[in-house]
């Protein structure tokens, strides 16, 4: 079945909504607006006010409501309308969600998903353009997902509604139009397992939510080069599943790294140190990371453009790691 | 006063002596380094925990900020645990994960202290939505400083609290200080706090917070009226810590005068309810020799259980971060 990224999104709450009525939908704009990305489609006719709550703009406020009611027995489901908005509500993520079951000696827990689009989508400017997922995966006590396509995202969101601990769940704006196959009917994605999204024997790339796609037209054009690309998306940020990572460049020697997020302590200087530890002797050289630059998003189009990771800047560093630069 | 009942009384003087006596042990165990980190004490604010949790049934749900462990005894936690916890031992409530300022106690329906002024707000709202949501008939008591009232998210939930009639009771302890800034210099309307939750068009009213038997009196009010479904209600106790803010910091110093503090301690909780149980002749100064002795005891077993227990294995360190399935 073809589905869109944001249908697949839609599919997935809807389906877990009907089997448990303890998980409910909170955020601006979720209900009688349809979602500010129309995800939310058809759920307050279907699931009512109560169980579809349209919030005031207090991203902390409905945040922290949200793990609250977690920790007495809900299951909610938060939309950030932009991830760039949980900032706002990052001591509540923070300092609530991730901790309350530790702080607690396990007396407590706060199964809850908080999700929205990440990442740039086209001129929204520096302060709607960002790719925090590094913040949320420094974090002991969340999990982290940011899945690529219409199949991923479904599967993924209902594990994460299902998990028993806090998870942000990444979207993208210029993901929701995208389409896929899905599966019919009912299926989940355990979190924590990465894909081989393309088989390749000469370089491995790790590219995750919107890179994964520029990822894989790279390696589309490179295979007309000659060079075998194996693309693997993480899928699931945090925990990460390294073992896949690790087999890949076992076979491959050759390891990039793509990312939207800044350079500086972003999450591909952690797949490196990860890799470097656990297969440093299979590496043939260096490890090269593709990123964002080290900028606030600028507004006009050539300098957005510049600072996110394109399809020739990925060719460029898979080019250079197999010394065919 | 209509509810003069010898036993009623001398047990809520009990509780605020369980408390008085308890923390004051703790501040001995703070000076012989057995308690590290930040020790927030109660003495003098007692009245409000015990009057303000005696009108609760054991179901509701009680939170607060970090000088918590009145709440904690209030609602019946065993004061060995409790000690525990602020010796960091692995018998604590929460195995000595939380300390002093996180103490959590879920079968006794407190939970949690938290330590972001303002951040647990939030969380108490939740667990008011939760209770509606489920069409339970329970209250959520939630309880913070003055010192609190300006910040955000204290706003944000009042504002959801109102907007969506939440059974949720603000209980604001005005004990006139966050740390040393007196609260004619943290809030604009200092001489009526509670005009902060008025604004958003909760009903709010004050009460004297040295006199347990005011608070409960008031709190048995307001409980009828949130339990029945009636929105949210805020409480401002006045009250005074007569010791410093927290064990780093002196009972008087530059930012209040000895004498100040001799002044309010005239107003002693526990003084005042005993002027009143022997003004009333329900008992004799002799009766309550048995209860220092009993409350005495406890303390003291309280102290020799934390003392004699063992720390948490270095195998508890991961343990709780996640909820494992
Ligand atoms: C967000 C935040 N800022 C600063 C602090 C440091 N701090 C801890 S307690 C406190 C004063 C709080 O006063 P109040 O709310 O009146 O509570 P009280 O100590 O009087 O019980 C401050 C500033 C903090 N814990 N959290
Ligand atoms: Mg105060």
């Amino acid at each position: 079945m073809l589905l869109s990224y944001r249908e697949a999104l839609n599919q997935a709450m809807r389906e877990e909504m009907r089997r448990d009525p303890r998980i409910f939908l909170i955020g601006e704009e979720v209900g009688y607006y349809q979602g500010a990305f129309k995800v939310t489609k058809g759920f307050v006719e279907e699931f009512g006010p109560q169980r579809v709550v349209d919030t005031p703009i207090t991203e902390a406020g409905f945040t922290g409501l949200a793990i609250g009611a977690a920790m007495a027995g809900l299951q909610p489901i938060v939309e950030l309308m932009t991830m760039n908005f949980g900032i706002v509500a990052l001591d509540q993520i923070v300092n609530n969600a991730a901790k309350i079951r530790y702080m607690s000696g396990g007396q407590l827990s706060v199964p809850i998903v908080i999700r929205g689009p990440g990442s740039a989508a086209h001129q929204l400017g520096a302060q709607h353009s960002q790719s925090l997922e590094a913040w949320f995966c420094h974090v002991p006590g969340l999990k982290v997902v940011a899945p690529s396509t219409p199949r991923d995202a479904k599967g993924l969101l209902k594990s994460a509604i299902r998990d028993q601990n806090p998870v942000i769940f990444i979207e993208a704006q210029l993901l929701y139009g995208t389409k896929g196959e899905v599966t019919e009917g009912e299926y989940t994605i355990p979190l924590g397992q990465a894909e081989v999204k393309r088989a390749g024997a000469d370089v491995t790339v790790v590219a995750y939510s919107k890179m994964l796609l520029v990822a894989l037209e790279a390696a589309d054009q490179l295979s007309r080069e000659g060079l075998d690309v194996e693309v693997i998306d993480p899928r699931t940020l945090k925990p990460l599943d390294l073992d896949t990572i690790v087999t890949s460049v076992k076979k491959t020697g050759r390891l990039v790294i793509v990312e939207e997020g800044w350079r500086f302590c972003g999450l591909g200087a952690q797949i490196a140190d990860s890799i470097y530890t656990a297969a440093f002797d299979y590496l043939d050289g260096p490890i090269v990371r593709v990123t964002g630059e080290e900028v606030p998003m600028p507004y006009s189009r050539p300098l957005e453009d510049a600072a996110i990771p394109d399809v020739p800047r990925v060719v460029a560093a898979v080019k250079s790691v197999c010394g065919a630069a | 006063m209509a509810d003069m009942d010898r036993d009623d009384l001398l047990s809520l003087y009990r509780q605020m002596l369980l408390i008085r006596r308890f923390e004051e042990k703790s501040a001995e165990m703070y000076a012989l380094a057995k308690i590290a980190g930040f020790l927030h004490l109660y003495i003098g604010e007692e009245a409000v925990a015990v009057g303000a949790i005696a009108a609760l049934r054991p179901d509701d749900y009680a939170i607060s900020a970090y000088r918590d462990h009145g709440y904690c005894l209030a609602r019946g936690s065993d004061p060995g645990k409790v000690m525990a916890e602020l010796f960091g031992k692995a018998t604590g409530l929460c195995q000595g994960k939380g300390g002093s300022m996180h103490l959590v106690d879920l079968p006794n329906r407190f939970m949690g202290g938290y330590a972001i002024v303002g951040g647990h707000i939030p969380l108490a709202t939740g667990l008011a939505f939760a209770t509606k949501y489920q069409k339970q008939d329970l209250v959520t008591v939630c309880f913070f400083g003055e010192g609190a009232v300006p910040s955000g998210q204290a706003h944000e939930a009042f504002n959801l609290a109102a907007l969506w009639k939440l059974p949720v009771i603000f209980i604001c302890e005005n004990n006139r200080y966050g740390m040393g800034t007196p609260v004619h210099r943290a809030v604009a309307l200092y001489e009526n706090v509670a005009e902060a939750a008025r604004s958003y068009g909760i009903m709010a009213e004050r009460v004297d917070g040295m006199d347990v038997l005011a608070v409960r009196a008031l709190m048995r009010t307001v409980v009828d009226q949130v339990r029945a479904g009636h929105g949210p209600f805020f409480i401002e106790a006045m009250t005074y810590r007569f010791m410093g803010h927290s064990m780093a910091d002196p009972s008087h110093g530059h930012y209040r005068s000895k004498d100040e503090v001799e002044e309010h301690r005239k107003r002693d909780p526990l003084v005042l309810l005993k002027q009143q149980i022997l003004d009333q002749a329900l008992c004799a100064e002799a009766d309550f020799k048995p209860l220092e002795q009993e409350v005495g005891e406890i303390v003291a077993a309280a102290v020799k259980f934390a003392d004699e227990s063992p720390f948490p294995e270095p195998s508890a360190l991961h343990r709780d971060v996640m909820v494992e399935d």
